[in-house]
């Protein structure tokens, strides 16, 4: 951008947010140009920082006007640049949108705006509403509400009530033309309990990562916390059992969050495949009861010698029931090097065992070490399985292995006929290819409708390099 | 004392160390006056990184985002890592490399040119440090040398301050006394502003002076001096803060208290709390008032909100502003239905009264130390 | 290596008291001795996949046989696993060194301390009563004898060897073992298969005795009432037992009588619940706590890490506190427990 037209675009933005939540400089803007995973870093002309909806209103207008690239952000921790301005740009910074509207307790919905982090969700509800939660990511607290959702993210819900995109109560959502809509209930009335029957589906600003408007405001449902939980390891040295355990536990309809696991180091776990599973309850009796019946369900894998629980110590029983669970963001420093990425593949449980072996050779021939994580969605519907790969930020061949790794991973992915979750651009670009060329079309033009400038996060499922 | 940056490129830019540990709101005070993802604690990992890697060069910016850290400890509290414990020394390390370039804002240069030429920040003559405390006795084998430090010797507040805890004390019957002229700056500051060298002159300084005088027991009134000197080398006297010794005289049932009929909050300072995990005793002091009523604030003990004062901005105020880090705390304290905010440090206890002000508060909440309301519980009701 | 087992001696037997005392298989004298002659002639026997490896029987034999040893040498001929093979797996893994263990610590003189697989307690094992000691700690001083549960007695023979090595290397005479199941490790098991000890095992009950017997003069009687939680290896070596009472009565704690205490006692459960008997875990464990209940026990003793980490839960549910040995006593000499 010329200096002049920047210096313009400069002034418009302090009129419309104010100098302080302005900046053009260069030390603010190479912290947004990069995120912590490993794709290429690329400065945008400006930060903003909202207050308001009309704020956003009136960004996205000069944006349109000036024909610059928008980009919005939360805490910008999917790993896989997806909040990266590819394109220059305004970067839009949500997090000063941090208030939380309303929490409907006979309706269980919150509403909240853009901004939200998950903690801050968290210790609000356990304050003033503790029998109700949110399903909670594994993601750093600072991660926000919207970011997870925009993503299609999964929290500790996941098994009982599907994926947290599915649990989206009422949107409010600027346009890229600057217009406001709110979609759900809400768009009627002063509730904000369902999308669905309003013909205007939540979807389409769900898992397109800002390329069709930015949501200000959403609306999610809220589920009974219950005041005890606990967790039960479920180890299995064969991975073809995993879908298995998996089906059975998750017919008892007991279980709240399934998740698995599987890494190479230490030797603790080398060679088998841990399924976690979690319980909740009001009382002692409730907790047994469900413990019961998933040990029953379990019971032949069990009699065969091919699967059992483990007894668990205070401190790793302490560190599963932690929420979030740290260990996750701790794996960035397995290398010392302050971080990872990881292909969240979205695959049929059945996938398990293929999935478990590719990332064994994927990491074989990358010579990288690795680690796996999943947590089954629905009654097993699906699984989210991670394949993930740390790196030293100082190593740049650790680096460089890590994204080969990670490239083959969506590759995986796709030839297992699973969906990459949170795509990186390569990614993107495979499953654009590889998809049913109806919905490539579809993409096409449904981001041609709502944004015919192309301003909107630009990079991201665009069809052009 | 100086930690290698060796490490610094580790820190993966989660921001978990944005929050407290009870995740209600952001807890990084720059973080929370800026907004911008530079200040946050990962944020300025990453951009001292790019600086010391030539990535980016040294501008007003990067001395901003740097001097804004008002070492108050969230983020090595809230850090997931194995290496949270030394991201604060990381901080203090890269300003001291700044020092060292030569490259600190003018206000950080004033600072520390003051403390060295004058033995205070704000550059005022050594002769005002006790003009106000002519009538306090000084030290003379004593058992406890009452350390005043520049926050209660030049601000009007930290005076009040210093007078009260000497009041309550003397009430208590406790044997002490001041340094006087002599007294020398504590250092907190000093090294929190990466001037190690400055530091451990003054260090020297004071440790020298109280063995000579055969000091065993050093009492300070502000938490900054406590965390100072404990970290002095080779220490040969014990330090505590004041609210450890009231707590101790309340047990005791050294203090005649008929009671206060007043709602507090307790705030604590992050130099008690987080840097040396004294989060009981204050309260204890409170809860031991007839007819105080004691409420928590939503952000407290490991997770309180800094008042913003540290790492010399009660002096620079770089963080001033409507979302400056002691307003928000103010409208915090409030929301609890307090009338009094309870300090324990008389930088907060500034920065504190200075916000209520500007937040057009004062018929709602007063700022009261704890020495304070412990006479008014003397006096009565 | 091989167990010193003499099939005379189970023959002329006549009581079979390691069958009838079981308190999780329940025979009388005929099918007892139905069973031993099975086991003799190391032929199946129900005994071998409903045994819940408690090490009891290795007390009740008076005739020193070794019957548990014996048992387990059978359930590995025979390929029976008490528990499921993923379990076993983890269990054989959770031995191997990794980097972070010291093979050897060139700077330990004695007094030393062994913790074994418990780093966790090497700064509570601190204070007056380990005063001067060096800790030796990881995989490398592991004493193996877990693995008797797992009906894995081979896995100990092809370590144990390499372990006693890495203690020995280190020139020392006598070490302190925190871990009872170190103790028994090297003493009861390696005496059974003649397995050559170079250092004199002390328990750290012996330890906690005479130091404590050093303090004498600035305890403070503690006046409570304990329940003893026996775990198993205890049973293998009960010799140094009476030190227990010893320490009690210096540090004046009253030991409650109660009915799963002894030869009687049960275990944590830790080891139930690995074998996936989740009912028979439940049951001794509220069996057992109701039992410290009824005796109006104020703590509960651990001498075990493992019953601790199993039962301290449910003992403290039930109003009981759990505490370990060690801690109990640093409470007599005035120090803080943890």
């Amino acid at each position: 951008m010329r200096s002049v037209k920047k210096e313009e675009i400069y002034k418009a933005l302090v009129e419309i947010v104010g100098r302080d939540y302005v900046s053009d400089r260069k030390e603010d803007l190479y912290i947004y140009s990069r995120d912590p995973g490993l794709e290429e870093a690329h400065e945008p002309d400006f930060v903003v920082m909202p207050k308001t909806v009309e704020e956003v209103q009136e960004i996205v207008r000069l944006a349109n006007r000036e024909r610059i690239p928008v980009v919005p952000v939360g805490a910008s921790l999917s790993l896989s640049g997806l909040t990266i301005p590819y394109k220059g740009g305004i970067v839009v910074d949500l997090r000063r949108m941090d208030r939380i509207i309303e929490v409907n307790r006979m309706g269980r919905y919150a509403v909240v705006e853009a901004g939200v982090t998950q903690g801050k969700l968290k210790a609000y509800l356990e304050e003033n509403f503790p029998d109700l939660c949110h399903s909670l990511p594994e993601a750093p607290p600072s991660a926000t509400i919207v970011g997870n959702l925009v993503i299609h993210g999964q929290g500790h819900l996941a098994q009982q009530y599907g994926f947290n995109s599915s649990m989206v109560t009422g949107l409010e959502v600027v346009l890229p033309s600057g217009d406001v809509c709110r979609i759900g209930s809400c768009a009627l009335g002063p509730y904000w309990f369902s999308v669905e029957p309003f013909p205007v589906p939540a979807g389409l600003f769900l898992g397109w990562f800002g390329a069709t408007g930015i949501i200000t405001k959403v609306g999610i449902r809220l589920y009974p916390r219950k005041r005890l939980r606990d967790v039960e390891v479920f180890v299995v040295e064969d991975p073809k059992l995993v879908p298995e355990v998996v089906y059975r536990v998750a017919h008892t309809e007991m279980a709240e969050d399934l998740t698995t696991s599987a890494q190479p180091y230490p030797p603790i776990y080398q060679g088998i495949v841990m399924i976690q599973v979690y319980i909740n309850g009001d009382t002692e009796e409730e907790l047994e009861f469900k413990r019961r019946l998933i040990w029953r369900s379990l019971k032949e894998i069990i009699d065969a010698k091919e699967g059992g629980f483990m007894a668990l110590t205070p401190d790793i029983r302490g560190t599963l029931l932690e929420e979030p669970i740290p260990t996750l963001t701790r794996f960035a420093d397995v290398l010392r090097g302050g971080g990872f990425v990881y292909c969240g593949a979205i695959i049929p449980v059945e996938k398990f065992p293929e999935a478990l072996k590719r990332l064994f050779e994927i990491a074989e021939r990358h010579q990288v070490t690795f680690a796996h994580s999943g947590r089954v969605i629905g009654r097993g519907h699906c699984m989210m399985f991670a394949f993930a790969y740390p790196f030293n930020r100082e190593d740049a061949a650790s680096m460089e292995r890590a994204k080969k790794a990670l490239d083959e991973s969506y590759i995986a992915t796709l030839e297992m006929g699973g969906i990459p979750w949170k795509p990186d651009l390569s990614a993107q670009r495979m499953m654009i290819e590889r998809m049913d060329k109806g919905a490539a079309e579809l993409l096409k033009r449904i981001r041609k409708l709502l944004d015919p400038n192309g301003i909107m996060s630009p990079a991201n499922w665009g069809v052009e390099p | 004392m100086s930690a290698s940056l060796a490490d610094i490129h580790r820190c993966f830019r989660c921001g978990w160390c944005m929050l407290p540990t009870n995740f209600v709101d952001y807890n990084c005070p720059p973080y929370v006056r800026f907004r911008l993802e530079g200040y946050s604690p990962g944020g300025r990992l990453w951009l001292i990184r790019a600086w010391l890697k030539g990535e980016l060069e040294w501008s007003e910016r990067l001395a901003e985002v740097l001097f804004s850290c008002v070492a108050c400890r969230n983020c090595a509290e809230s850090c997931q890592m194995r290496f949270k414990d030394e991201i604060v020394d990381w901080i203090v390390t890269a300003k001291s490399i700044a020092v060292e370039k030569g490259l600190v804002p003018p206000k950080v240069r004033d600072f520390l040119e003051n403390v060295a030429r004058f033995g205070n920040p704000w550059g005022l003559p050594r002769a005002q440090r006790m003009a106000w405390a002519t009538g306090v006795k000084r030290y003379d084998k004593d058992e406890y040398l009452l350390y005043l430090g520049c926050e209660s010797c030049y601000p009007e507040r930290g005076r009040e301050m210093a007078k009260n805890v000497i009041a309550v004390l003397e009430a208590a019957g406790v044997s002490l006394g001041v340094l006087g002229d002599e007294e020398e700056c504590d250092g907190n500051e000093v090294y929190m502003l990466g001037e190690l060298g400055l530091f451990n002159e003054l260090a020297s300084r004071n440790a020298k002076k109280f063995k000579e005088l055969g000091v065993k027991k050093v009492l300070t009134v502000s938490p900054h001096a406590y965390n100072s000197m404990k970290k002095y080398p080779g220490r040969g006297f014990e330090v505590l803060h004041f609210t450890q010794l009231l707590h101790e005289l309340v047990q005791r049932g050294r203090l005649a208290l008929s009671g206060v009929r007043y709602k507090v909050t307790y705030h604590d300072p992050c130099f008690l709390g987080r840097y040396n995990k004294v989060y009981l005793e204050p309260r204890r002091v409170l809860q031991g008032i007839p007819g105080l009523q004691l409420v928590e604030m939503r952000r407290s003990r490991e997770s309180a909100f800094c008042c913003g004062g540290g790492g010399g901005n009660f002096v620079f105020d770089m963080l001033y502003g409507p979302e400056s880090p002691a307003r928000v705390r103010v409208r915090e304290a409030l929301e609890t239905g307090a009338e009094v905010l309870a300090v324990a440090c008389p930088i907060c206890k500034c920065m504190l009264e200075d916000a209520v002000k500007d937040e057009g508060l004062e018929d709602r909440i007063g700022v009261k130390d704890l020495a304070e309301i412990v006479l008014d519980a003397m006096k009565g009701p | 290596m091989e167990l010193k087992f003499d099939r005379s001696l189970c023959e002329k037997c006549g009581t079979y008291d390691c069958l009838t005392k079981c308190q999780y298989l329940r025979l009388d004298r005929e099918g007892a001795r139905r069973e031993i002659m099975k086991l003799i002639n190391r032929e199946d026997s129900f005994v071998l996949r409903e045994c819940v490896t408690c090490y009891a029987c290795e007390e009740y034999c008076k005739k020193g046989n070794h019957p548990f040893y014996l048992i387990t040498e059978l359930q590995e001929e025979k390929g029976i696993l008490p528990v499921p093979k993923p379990i076993l797996r983890q269990w054989i893994n959770t031995g191997i060194p990794t980097k972070r263990d010291p093979q050897h610590f060139p700077f330990a003189r004695e007094p030393v301390l062994s913790l074994c697989l418990f780093p966790e307690f090497v700064e509570e094992l601190g204070g007056r009563l380990f005063e001067g000691f060096s800790i030796i700690v990881g995989r490398h001083f592991f004493c193996q004898l877990a693995y008797l549960h797992f009906g894995r007695p081979s896995i100990i023979k092809e370590r144990l060897p390499r372990i006693i090595e890495n203690i020995a290397r280190h020139g020392f005479k006598e070490i302190v073992f925190f871990h009872d199941e170190c103790y028994s490790t090297f003493t009861s098991y390696a005496r059974a298969y003649g397995i050559e000890v170079p250092f004199r095992p002390v328990h750290y009950f012996e330890h906690l005795y005479k130091r404590l017997k050093e303090l004498e003069g600035e305890i403070r009687p503690l006046r409570v009432r304990v329940a003893y939680q026996r775990n198993c290896s205890t049973r293998l070596a009960p010799d140094k037992e009476h030190y227990l009472d010893e320490i009690f009565e210096l540090i004046g704690v009253e030991r409650v009588r109660r009915e799963y205490d002894g030869e009687n006692a049960l275990c944590c459960g830790g080891i139930f619940r690995l074998q996936q008997r989740y009912d028979l875990y439940v049951d001794v464990q509220k069996r057992n706590v109701e039992d410290m209940v009824r005796a109006k026990a104020e703590y509960c003793v651990f001498n075990c890490p493992m019953c601790y980490y199993m039962l301290a839960e449910g003992v403290s549910k039930a109003g009981v506190r759990p505490i370990m040995l060690h801690q109990l006593c640093k409470l007599a000499v005035g120090e803080p427990s943890r």
